[in-house]
């Protein structure tokens, strides 16, 4: 069976940059897929390019986005305005800025209602309110006449929840849809979408920069740096056996994977220099940060090779450290 | 002597919703050479705390000693002196920094407030922290949307090195950086301390980062320090429910997924309940806990738990 989504050597451009390169993934049915990377990393204009919202200045020059048999890059506004919201839904780091703050959170969800199911004004408020029970905000037919101000950052992200899955999409991007939060509403928040996504057989685009949320939320791994992807694999293989040098060099850099691990001990190993030194790099992006970089290695963008099964990376020159004892991959 | 000595400090704010108590009696000292961590989720007034501290905000009630100086009653004049030695870092270094001034100007400015050197002494101080910080000497004519975040935090570290202190408040410092940012920010402020033999009151959300670089922690709930320990002591032997909710919420790598650790919300601190501020939310509430505030009282020493029932978890 096709997969849900199929994005092939996607490529965005600007006029003076190209933000994501190359850029292929699939994802299946009810499937949570991570996007892993930091800011510059291109995984945010890579959601909005599976919606069709890319800023006007950016460009798909290349590539392809099939979803559900049809690509995506060749439909009309007509066509996507059809289907987003229906099929694909998005969430987004703040609520606050993607909710009308004049208007009241029932109307907002019942909007969605009636463009895309057609439904009456009471109907779409009987339906909010049992979206809003469906996304467990307490004392929903109270809560249904609020204003956004009125709710909390994670009842808020909750209302961007119960827009997105109103009318049952098969795909939901969520972009960042725990950063803004404290983590104990974070855990609160990852565990209704994955109840949702089960419930709703939903596949989820899970687009974030930490690892902690990768490692325990996701079922498939894609890691980006700088517009490439540089890493893709199982979250089990990636966190016990990173293989490409800026995976291994985030694990490393990170304080939350060292338990026992306290400044007393020694300083954090860092990955050197900014994301900035990608630009106009003609070989691998990461070549400039990179502690194993060679000289061919600024000669062109390496390929992904297929080190194991279910895995990818685009270095030529890593090696697992599975090979070396394992007191060495304990220590990342 | 103590550093930092805070004896049940209160910062209150008038607010539409009535009285808004951000920071409700806290006890903290700091010592010399010392980090202590304060942990806690947006709301529970760690960053009110912070600024309090150096009096940016007045308190309400309570004592900030600094050096045995209680700098509550100071006036204005006698605090800019003691403000040399008690610096603040924020999370957003590029809100911190006016962008219409270059770094030199930036980082002269509170050396000509506090009268220090001639314009050539002035001069020779910033480079020397200029390349303290890891930045390069050209920086100083540059402004501060030509840098990126980590390098803006490198100002912000710059700037409160200047004046020799010897307390610094970092509130969030490494919140807004991305991961491979962070540690090498963590690092530099190590070395500082290191260097320049400093203390630190570290205020964070992220409890990883505090576990690796506090000495000391305090986890701060709607106003109040519910637990305070040394750091390994913390983590091996959490005895209040918050703090164990907290840790239990981290996303982890090495352990399976949980659910979530805590239901609710945190609740207003113009609305704060009765009895134990946190019996809303937690898992172990009693009628005890609804009706008495408890005691934050020494379970061991160096340990102490605003817990009614602290001795029976574990």
């Amino acid at each position: 069976m096709a997969p849900l989504l199929q994005v092939d050597n996607l490529t965005i451009r600007f006029p003076r940059a190209e933000p994501v390169g190359n850029l292929s993934f699939e994802i299946e049915q009810g499937e949570t897929l991570a996007i892993v990377g930091e800011s510059g990393s291109g995984k945010s204009l890579t959601a909005l390019a599976l919606m069709q919202l890319l800023p006007r200045a950016a460009k798909i020059a290349n590539g392809h986005i099939t979803f559900g048999g049809r690509d995506l890059t060749k439909l009309d506004a007509r066509e996507m305005r059809h289907l987003r919201g229906r099929e694909i839904a998005m969430i987004f780091q703040e609520p606050m800025t993607s909710l009308n703050p004049v208007m009241t959170i029932g109307r907002q969800i019942g909007e969605v209602l009636k463009v895309h199911e057609k439904l009456s004004g009471k109907a779409a408020r009987e339906r909010a309110i049992e979206l809003l029970r469906l996304v467990r905000i307490p004392a929903p037919e109270k809560r249904v006449d609020d204003y956004p101000h009125q709710l909390s950052g994670g009842m808020r992200q909750r209302v961007m929840i119960a827009i997105a899955v109103a009318c049952k999409p098969k795909l939901l991007i969520a972009d960042e849809p725990t950063t803004a939060l404290d983590v104990t509403i974070q855990a609160q928040v990852l565990d209704l979408l994955d109840t949702l996504r089960r419930e709703l057989q939903m596949a989820v685009v899970l687009i974030t920069h930490d690892l902690g949320v990768v490692a325990q939320w996701a079922d498939k791994v894609v890691v980006m740096y700088a517009g490439r992807k540089v890493e893709q694999a199982l979250p089990g293989d990636l966190f016990n056996d990173p293989l490409h040098p800026y995976t291994r060099g985030l694990l490393a850099a990170s304080p939350r994977l060292k338990h026992d691990f306290h400044y007393r001990d020694g300083a954090l190993t860092e990955i050197p220099g900014s994301i900035v030194s990608a630009v106009g790099e003609a070989g691998c992006p990461f070549r400039p940060r990179c502690n194993q970089a060679r000289a061919s290695c600024s000669h062109h963008v390496p390929q992904l090779i297929v080190p194991a099964a279910d895995r990818l990376v685009a270095c030529p020159f890593t090696t697992s450290l599975k090979a070396v004892p394992h007191a060495a991959a304990l220590s990342l | 002597m103590p550093l930092l000595s805070v004896s049940d400090l209160k910062t209150h704010y008038k607010s539409r919703d009535g009285l808004l108590r951000a920071v409700d009696g806290i006890d903290l000292v700091v010592e010399r050479g010392e980090t202590v961590g304060l942990v806690g989720e947006s709301g529970c007034g760690k960053s009110t705390l912070g600024k309090t501290v150096l009096r940016l905000v007045d308190p309400t009630a309570g004592h900030i000693e600094f050096k045995g100086e209680d700098i509550t009653v100071l006036d204005q004049r006698n605090l800019q002196r003691v403000r040399r030695s008690i610096q603040m870092i924020f999370q957003d270094p590029y809100a911190s920094l006016n962008p219409r001034q270059t770094i030199g100007e930036i980082l002269e400015a509170p050396l000509v407030v506090h009268k220090v050197g001639d314009r050539t002494e002035r001069r020779q101080i910033i480079a020397n922290i200029v390349a303290k910080v890891g930045l390069p000497a050209e920086s100083i004519n540059r402004y501060p949307h030509e840098f990126s975040g980590g390098q803006r935090q490198r100002i912000g570290i710059a700037r409160a090195l200047l004046l020799n202190p010897e307390l610094i408040v970092c509130d969030e410092p490494v919140s807004a950086l991305d991961l491979s940012i962070q540690a090498q920010i963590l690092n530099l402020l190590l070395e500082m301390k290191k260097e320049f033999g400093l203390s630190y009151l570290f205020i964070s959300h992220d409890l990883s980062v505090v576990r690796y670089f506090a000495d000391r922690v305090m986890v701060m709930y709607l106003g109040r320090i519910v637990e305070s320990a040394d750091n390994a002591t913390l983590w091996s032997d959490p005895r209040h429910p918050y703090t164990r909710a907290l840790m239990e919420a981290v996303p982890d790598p090495s352990r399976p997924r949980q659910a979530a650790p805590l239901g609710g919300d945190l609740p207003s601190p113009s609305d704060i309940p009765s009895g134990c501020r946190f019996h809303t939310r937690c898992p172990l509430a009693t009628d005890l806990c609804r009706a008495d505030e408890p005691e934050f009282r020494a379970i061991a020493p160096g340990h102490q738990v605003a817990c009614h029932f602290a001795d029976r978890i574990n």
